[in-house]
């Protein structure tokens, strides 16, 4: 029962934070400086996320064959590897390495 | 400044939203992935078969739900775990709130297309200077939020070994993603470089000391970078 409550529970929080945006500004002008900020909010939020995955909090998930395996992904990406392609190299890496070790 | 309904031709739209689906396969497979595991951790920790894909159909949010489940596992209480949940989607609010622009019709109907905001299709339908392409962003969740139920279920009734995704080298697959998505976002703009410098370097500190959720919200003052007048004709833009 506890379960089923907090599953419903945090449903209904994510549905209103994704909701309040739209509920909130929908037909008020943003002020002119939001768009800059906006537009800098996907690289500042993407970069935390592959920091928080890759790191852990207290930085206890650190693994270097993950640290490898994303190296691989930016070789591939500049070797104008297809997105799929550049991934599957990522993962490839870090299973061989963690076979290896 | 974009007018609030742009007035797209219909083909037009239909083109972006086929888009959006093309870009939404890749991320579906590796949501597929991540919710096995999420369905696996969930069975082991006696959540059952139902309520874990019960979960996924509601919330569609691997790293809330991972929350949840650690934090119900930890033995705190609901309110807390809740509380962890909320914490991580916490970024969905300025997210939600970039995205209102672009969407379409009354503030209801915004809200609820608004709901197909997630990480990867969100930054995949960014067109740069802050506007975001409708049809691509609700085109790519729409093929990855069937792939998560089903990735969950995979997981309740195989229950696989938890190790097998790390020897697989599967716990790559997110961070990659968003690693290239990253790449394909710094290019726009010195000030993307230092906005994703800010945000990794604000986040790995707050680790040390908050909630992974918080250290994921904190990371969105580099974003603030865009308070500043950029010195050459450096506006965001992709090229």
């Amino acid at each position: 029962m506890t379960l089923w409550f907090a599953i419903l529970a945090v449903a209904v929080v994510s549905f209103s934070i994704k909701a309040a945006g739209p509920l909130l500004l929908t037909g008020r002008q943003l002020p002119a400086w939001s768009g800059a900020v906006i537009a800098l909010l996907a690289p500042a939020l993407l970069a935390a996320l592959i920091v928080v995955e890759v790191l852990g909090p207290q930085w206890t998930d650190v693994h270097w064959p993950v640290l490898a395996g994303l190296a691989a992904v930016v070789v591939a990406h500049l070797l104008r590897a297809p997105m799929l392609l550049a991934v599957l190299a990522g993962v490839a890496a870090t299973a061989l390495l963690r076979a290896v070790t | 400044m974009r007018p609030p309904e742009p007035d797209v031709p219909v083909e037009d739209a239909r083109q972006r939203f086929r888009a959006g689906l093309r870009i939404g396969i890749g991320l579906a497979a590796a949501s597929f992935v991540l919710a096995v595991t999420f369905g696996a951790t969930a069975r082991t920790e006696g959540w059952g078969v139902l309520a874990p894909v019960v979960c996924s159909v509601l919330v569609f949010s691997g790293s809330a739900q991972f929350a949840l489940a650690t934090a119900l596992a930890g033995g705190g209480g609901v309110a807390p775990a809740v509380a962890s949940a909320a914490l991580i989607n916490g970024r969905f609010l300025p997210m939600g709130m970039a995205v209102t622009a672009s969407l379409k019709g009354s503030r209801w109907r915004r809200a609820l297309e608004a709901q197909s905001v997630v990480d990867a299709s969100w930054v995949a339908a960014h067109l740069g200077g802050g506007r975001f392409d409708r049809e691509r962003l609700i085109g790519a969740t729409i093929v990855q939020w069937p792939a998560w139920v089903a990735g969950t279920a995979v997981g309740v009734l195989l229950a696989p070994p938890p190790d097998l995704v790390e020897r697989l080298g599967l716990d790559v697959v997110f961070p990659a993603f968003f690693l290239l998505l990253l790449l394909g976002e710094v290019r726009a703009s010195r000030r993307a470089v230092a906005a994703a410098g800010i945000g990794a370097v604000t986040s790995a500190g707050l680790l040390w000391v908050v909630p992974t959720g918080i250290a994921l919200l904190g990371a969105t003052v580099g974003a603030l970078i865009g308070l500043f007048r950029p010195k050459i004709s450096d506006d965001g833009s992709r090229p």
